[in-house]
This record gives structure tokens, C-alpha cells and sequence, in this order.
């Protein structure tokens, strides 16, 4: 599959990748099952795999750019649009959600009128429920950056955003 | 030079939440500015457990337990009990009814026993040396000079031990396959896509540690005759992950890993994969897929992964808790693993102890405890004085086990009987307010969502049951749903590809068991005895308890309650959100949930 056929996307212009990006290509591109590795570290950058990117990581791991767009579809943990500045991720793990985790998101909701998995229109937050975090002695918990914050109740969450916003 | 003090301060991912790294930097700056250093020493460990009660700061060698320390008073336990020798009183943790006393006796911790987090808030992960020096690569030594591959077969035989990732298969028969198998090279894998909610307890053993993980996976390596190892870990565990990478770093720069260990001649190395948020990837087909760097969709079985794996080669997959184990049974001996637990389950089990319960946490304990003394005992009880209504296990593959129940040991087979798994080690306590259905329903989303939608039973079965599920809790069910969710999750159950399906109908099926009284009156009496489901619930004033305070007239966020001040208020049920601030907020019991 994949890497042994004769398709190669081709980009839709030349993008330059940031030298950390490419130099982590070129090590791992003899590696075999690399290229959610690759993903990894393009998302870490940009915060989320722009279009043109993935075009150029096609071309320099010569893979055709629908196994790309398969794998970043079918995991979570990927995504296609850019997300806000801080990002704002509301556990909903087990413990999370006994404890009002959806209680959390509606007050997010509320106070930043945005909804799961969209982003202010000044590009400060973007909300989005994950899987449990694995604080769940902390219940109810989200982070902000990947920042904990943990035994929530709905009215620390303005506080919290002031805390983040022009940060 | 010798300490005559440690602190240990947790830093797992819960305690650094809660700023356990600026207590260090703060207990240190104290030591330093007294001019202790030469006497004491401050330790970064990794969990102690008891997450509920976090920041954990212990003091050794009289075993002090503070319980959540805050920065600001690092300061304190410095002066006056670092320095002074007296022990910091309003900081030490006192389980309830009882005085402070050593760590070692706090009911948390009496009844565990330590075996997988040996090391865990003990050693400070990031150094190799206190893992050594707590015995650490002894395991793997022995491997190496004193026994042949067929001796560690043996040892893990006699000891019994069984893949704590769910299933629970004996983890000798698995090694044992790839040894035998012909084709070369041959791998080893390293299981910590951890993506059961509400549990951690792989995410707790990598951070506080790591060391002992890979030591297994050579130990796995020199037995099977592999060369390679990876770790499969969810990129949502960064701390573990960074601790993992200094460990492999000390590892390879000690000699313990990459060419000829210990001048052995055997040569084994380990790289970590991060996973991407994919629940199926746990399943070990759809693991090595995404390995291999392709969606993470299973594959039927057999051939197991044990015969043709990675890259079409023999792999053993193990779980990080089953590798856990595996150091201290080539030290000790399989005998006195076995020695442990019940006649079919032996050594301990680590359990994420969450949801309603007073002290939520990691414990371990040895197999055959009870469900009572684990939530009572170590988990002091449930929240609030509320009363007990189940605990779940198994998570999204696993079901309810009410009070009645509450007695029987835990071991695989007694788990099984009752409806549920003993599943990777997730157990959450639920109290009279949740509603069993409710969380049959979160439960199902979360399967639904995670199926890769390869096979049809589970793809559409999943959807069909939650669609049934979301019917009853908006009080549009009828008894004739009860029997079609019976029927889509026999289907499931049989025609399923891989354990996710498989397991998907697992939560609903036991709670029908166990609860189906409770699922009768959603659909009888339109009615959700915990209120949960706002569908099904009403709230009304009673006019002789309100006294006419207007608290829940001014927290109602719709205004549709209303009334004069000192008399009796009135909710407008047509425009009530059902959003429950009023019934929380009245002190007089006025306000009535049906």
C-alpha cells in the first residue's frame, strides 16, 4: 500500500517548510511508518495541518496525499483548521462527565459564543471536549494550553478565560 | 555525603496541575538558604495515588504525609520542619475521625499492595540511578548471565500473570508463540495507548516509572529473540512521554540499552510512536497499523500479532502494566508472584479510582480484594454522605456491578460472572444522582464515535442501540426498545471484527441486568429517578416550604420564576430549562424535582 505505488501528488505551489520540520523529514524518511510522526511534528508547529503543508510532507515522503488526508481524518488528534490562540479543551472522561464536564462546555459556550470545536472571531479561543486527560482525581477538569485546571466549578471559568485572553 | 531528610514531592501530571513544580523550586530555595543542602535532599517522584488529596509532599525518614500543599507554604515545612525537626501540624493530611499519622498507615494505603507501582512516589523518575538503586535492571541482569530464554518462560509461567490490558490472556503463552515463530526480525511493543476514560494508571507508571518499562521490554527482547521495541503511547500523555524519552537517553548512555548490554552480546533498542486519539488502536491489529503509520483499522485474527505482527513479524504486544510486573517476577521469583491473589487471577491489580468516591486516586491492590474494601476502605466512602448505586468497570467494554456485589472478590472470572471486565483498570463509583441509563448513553457515544466503521455490526449496531438509548431518555421509549437493544448487541457481540465492537454492547447489557428497574421507569412512568435526564424531569414550588427569599427568582438564568418578596414564588413550567440552579440554590427544600 501506499509508499510502493507510482502516484505522487503533486503540490499546488512550493512551500517553504521551517527548517526543524524538515530536518525531521529527512530523518525519518527511511524509517518505515513515519508519516504520523511527520504529522506530529507539523501539528505541533502550526497548531494544525495546513492544506499546502500537506501537499509538500506527499512530496518529500512520496506518499500520495489521500493516505495523508486518510490518516489525519481518521485520528482525533489531528485537525484541518487552524485553531484559536488558546486552545480550550473540556474533558469528558468518565469521572469528568459524572461531575458536570457538560455543565463546562455550556458555560464556555455561553460566555465566549462560540460552539465544540470553533473558534472566536478573533481568533483568541477554540473549545473543543477530548478524551479523559487523566486527572480524573481532579474532576472536573480542562486545560487551556495544556495547562490543567482542575475541581472546576462553572463560575471560575471567566476568571480563567481573563486569565488567558491577549496572553 | 549522606541525607538525614527527603522530601518527596509528587510530580505526576494531577500534583503539577496544582503548581507541585513550584513547590519544589521553593522547598529547594528554602533548603539552600539555610544551608541544608548537604542534609537534605528534594525529590521530584512521580504518582503517590492519592490524587484527590494533591499536591502530595512526604517527609522520610518519619513518613509525614502533607496533603494539598500549597506553594506559599514550602516555606514553612522548611523552616520548621526541615530545620527544626517539627513537623508542620495544619499541613499534615488526617483521614477522617482519625489523627495524623505515618503515610504507610493512612487507611488510602493500608490496604494497598505495591508491586507495578513499586517505584512510583518513591524514585525520582528522571534518574536513572535511584532506579538502579532500588534493584532496577537487576531483573534484566539475571535475564542476561543466569537464565536462558526458557528459564524466563518458566518463571512467568509459574507466576501466573495474565495481560493486564483487558483481556487478561497468560502472558507466557504470547511470548512463547513468538519465540517459536520462524520468521525474522522479530518485535516488541509496548501498549500505552491508555484510551479508556476515567483511567490513568498506565499514563501514572510511565511518568513515575519508566525505567521499569523498559527493562521489561529488553527482558521481553532477549527472551523472544527481538531486537526492536517501540512504545505506543497517546500524544495526549506529554509528560510521560518527555520522561520516557530521558529514560531511553540514561538507558542507551548506561549501557542498559542499544549495542551488546552489559557486554552481553544481545543488542535491543526502543523508539516511541505517539498514537493520535484513536480509542481502536488499543485493539493490537489496529495498533500495529497505526505503527505502521496507516489508518488504525483491525484486521480479523488469527494470525495473531504473536506469529505475524509489525511489519508482517513475529510481535509481542504487553500492556505497560503487564511489562510492570515483569522486573520484580525474574527478581523474586514466579512462586511468590503466584503466590499472590486468587487461584486463576494472581499478583495485584492497579485501579484509577474515580467518579463519587472521597479519595479518588491510583491504588494497587492484590487480587481478590473486595469492591467494598476498595471503595470503602481506600476510597473512604462515597461523596457527601451519598449513598453507593454502582461501580463500573471496564469502561466502554465493561458494565455496572450494584451494591449487592459489593463483596465478591474481584479477580477475572468473578468480574466476568457478573456482567462485567476486569477491562484495563478504570473503576468509577456512581452515586444515587447519576442515572444508570444516562451513562449507558455516554457510554455508547463514546463507542459509536471511536468505531472505525470497517464492520457493519458495529458501525451501525453502535448507532442504533444509542438512538434506542437517547429514545428512552427523552421519555419517547417504549418496551418494545428493550428487547431491540438486546438483539442489536447479541449481533454485535457475535459479529463484531475486533474487541471494540465486540465489547461496545457490554455496558447496556449488564445495567438491563442489574438496573432494569430503573430502565422500565424512564419507560413506564416517563421518569428519571436521579433527574439526570431533563427530558423527564419537572420542577414545581411547594408554597408551604418557600419562604419567598427570591434566591431562586435571582439565579434562575431564564426568569421564570416568580412571586413577591415573603410569599410564595411560582416556576413557569412552559418556559423552565429545566437547568436544576433553582433546586440547587434553595435552602428550605422548597423546590421539587419529579
Amino acid at each position: 500500500m501506499g509508499a510502493d505505488t507510482e502516484v505522487t501528488a503533486l503540490p499546488e505551489r512550493s512551500i517553504e517548510l521551517p527548517d526543524g520540520i524538515s530536518a525531521f523529514i529527512e530523518e525519518w524518511k527511511d524509517k518505515p511508518g513515519n508519516l504520523i510522526m511527520v504529522l506530529h511534528r507539523v501539528q505541533e508547529y502550526y497548531g494544525y495541518v495546513p492544506r499546502d503543508v500537506a501537499f509538500e510532507v506527499a512530496a518529500r515522503l512520496d506518499v500520495p496525499l489521500a493516505k495523508i488526508y486518510g490518516v489525519i481524518t481518521f485520528y482525533h488528534f489531528f485537525k484541518l483548521r487552524k485553531p484559536g490562540r488558546h486552545q480550550i479543551a473540556v474533558c469528558m472522561g468518565t469521572a469528568c462527565y459524572l461531575k458536570g464536564g457538560e455543565d463546562l462546555i455550556k458555560e464556555l459556550e455561553t460566555i465566549l459564543g462560540i460552539g465544540l470545536n470553533q473558534t472566536t472571531a478573533d481568533g483568541e479561543f477554540s473549545i473543543e471536549a477530548v478524551r479523559c486527560v487523566g486527572c480524573c482525581g481532579l474532576a472536573p477538569v480542562l486545560t487551556v494550553d495544556g495547562e490543567v485546571y482542575g475541581r472546576l466549578t462553572k463560575d471560575q471559568l471567566a476568571g480563567i478565560i481573563a486569565k488567558h485572553r491577549g496572553g | 555525603m549522606a541525607y538525614s531528610q527527603y522530601v518527596l514531592v509528587c510530580a505526576g501530571t494531577a500534583c503539577e496541575s496544582c503548581r507541585s513544580a513550584e513547590i519544589v523550586r521553593r522547598l529547594q530555595a528554602g533548603v539552600r538558604a539555610r544551608g541544608l543542602e548537604g542534609s537534605v535532599q528534594v525529590v521530584r517522584t512521580g504518582c503517590f495515588g492519592f490524587c484527590a488529596q494533591g499536591p502530595v509532599v512526604k517527609v522520610l525518614p518519619g513518613d509525614h504525609f502533607y496533603a494539598q500543599v500549597k506553594p506559599e507554604d514550602a516555606e514553612e515545612i522548611v523552616e520548621e520542619h526541615l530545620a527544626k525537626g517539627r513537623p508542620v501540624q495544619r499541613l499534615l493530611y488526617r483521614a477522617p475521625g482519625r489523627a495524623a499519622g505515618a503515610a504507610a498507615e493512612l487507611p488510602f494505603y493500608q490496604k494497598q499492595f505495591r508491586i507495578v507501582l513499586r517505584n512510583c512516589g518513591v524514585i525520582d523518575p528522571e534518574n536513572i540511578r535511584e532506579y538502579i538503586a532500588r534493584e532496577g535492571y537487576a531483573g534484566l541482569e539475571r535475564a542476561l548471565f543466569e537464565m536462558t530464554p526458557d528459564d524466563v518462560i518458566e518463571e512467568l509461567r509459574k507466576s501466573g500473570l495474565r495481560g493486564r490490558g483487558g483481556a487478561g490472556y497468560p502472558t507466557w503463552k504470547k511470548w512463547v508463540f513468538s519465540k517459536e515463530a520462524p520468521a525474522n526480525p522479530k518485535y516488541i511493543i509496548c501498549n500505552a495507548d491508555e484510551g479508556d476514560p476515567g483511567a490513568y494508571m498506565d499514563r501514572s507508571t510511565l511518568e513515575g516509572d519508566p525505567h521499569s518499562i523498559l527493562e521489561a521490554m529488553a527482558i521481553a527482547g532477549r527472551t523472544v529473540g527481538a531486537q526492536q521495541g517501540y512504545i505506543y503511547i497517546r500524544a495526549e500523555y506529554p509528560l510521560a512521554i518527555r520522561r520516557l524519552e530521558i529514560a531511553i537517553r540514561q538507558a542507551r548512555e548506561a549501557g542498559l540499552l542499544g549495542r551488546d548490554i552489559l557486554g552481553s552480546g544481545f543488542d535491543f533498542d526502543v523508539e516511541l510512536r505517539l498514537g493520535a486519539g484513536a480509542f481502536v488502536c488499543g485493539e493490537e491489529t489496529a495498533l500495529i497499523a497505526s505503527i505502521e503509520g496507516r489508518r488504525g483499522m483491525p484486521v480479523p485474527r488469527p494470525p495473531y500479532p504473536a506469529v505475524r505482527g509489525l511489519w508482517g513479524k513475529p510481535t509481542v504486544i504487553n500492556n505497560v502494566e503487564t511489562l510492570a510486573n515483569i522486573p520484580v517476577i525474574l527478581l523474586k521469583g514466579g512462586d511468590w508472584f503466584g503466590s499472590i491473589g486468587t487461584p486463576t487471577s494472581k499478583g495485584t491489580k492497579v485501579f484509577a479510582l474515580t467518579g463519587k468516591v472521597n479519595n479518588s486516586g491510583l491504588i494497587e491492590v492484590p487480587m481478590g480484594t473486595t469492591l467494598r474494601e476498595i471503595i470503602f476502605d481506600i476510597g473512604g466512602g462515597i461523596k457527601g454522605g451519598r449513598r453507593f448505586k454502582a461501580a463500573q468497570t471496564g469502561g466502554p467494554s465493561g458494565g455496572v456491578i450494584p451494591e449487592a456485589y459489593l463483596d465478591t472478590p474481584i479477580d477475572y472470572e468473578s468480574l466476568a460472572e457478573l456482567g462485567s471486565i476486569m477491562g484495563s483498570g478504570g473503576l468509577i463509583v456512581m452515586d444515587e444522582d447519576d442515572c444508570i441509563v444516562d451513562v449507558n448513553k455516554f457510554y455508547l457515544e463514546f463507542t459509536v464515535d471511536e468505531s472505525c466503521g470497517k464492520c457493519a455490526p458495529c458501525r451501525i449496531g453502535g448507532r442504533t442501540m444509542y438512538n434506542l438509548l437517547t429514545k428512552i431518555t427523552e421519555g419517547r421509549g417504549s418496551v418494545a426498545d428493550i428487547e431491540q437493544l438486546h438483539a442489536v448487541a447479541h449481533a454485535m457481540q457475535k459479529a463484531s471484527l475486533c474487541g471494540l465492537g465486540q465489547t461496545a454492547p457490554n455496558p447496556v447489557l449488564s445495567s438491563l441486568r442489574h438496573f432494569g428497574e430503573e430502565y422500565r421507569i424512564h419507560i413506564k412512568d416517563r421518569r428519571c429517578p436521579s433527574g439526570r435526564c431533563k427530558a423527564l424531569v419537572t420542577y414545581s414550588i411547594l408554597p408551604d416550604k418557600c419562604i419567598g427569599c427570591t434566591l431562586c427568582a435571582r439565579r434562575c438564568p431564564v426568569n421564570c420564576i416568580s412571586g413577591e418578596r415573603r410569599k410564595a414564588h411560582v416556576i413557569d413550567a412552559t418556559r423552565c430549562i429545566k437547568c436544576g440552579e433553582c433546586y440547587e440554590a434553595c435552602k428550605f427544600g422548597a423546590v421539587l424535582r419529579a
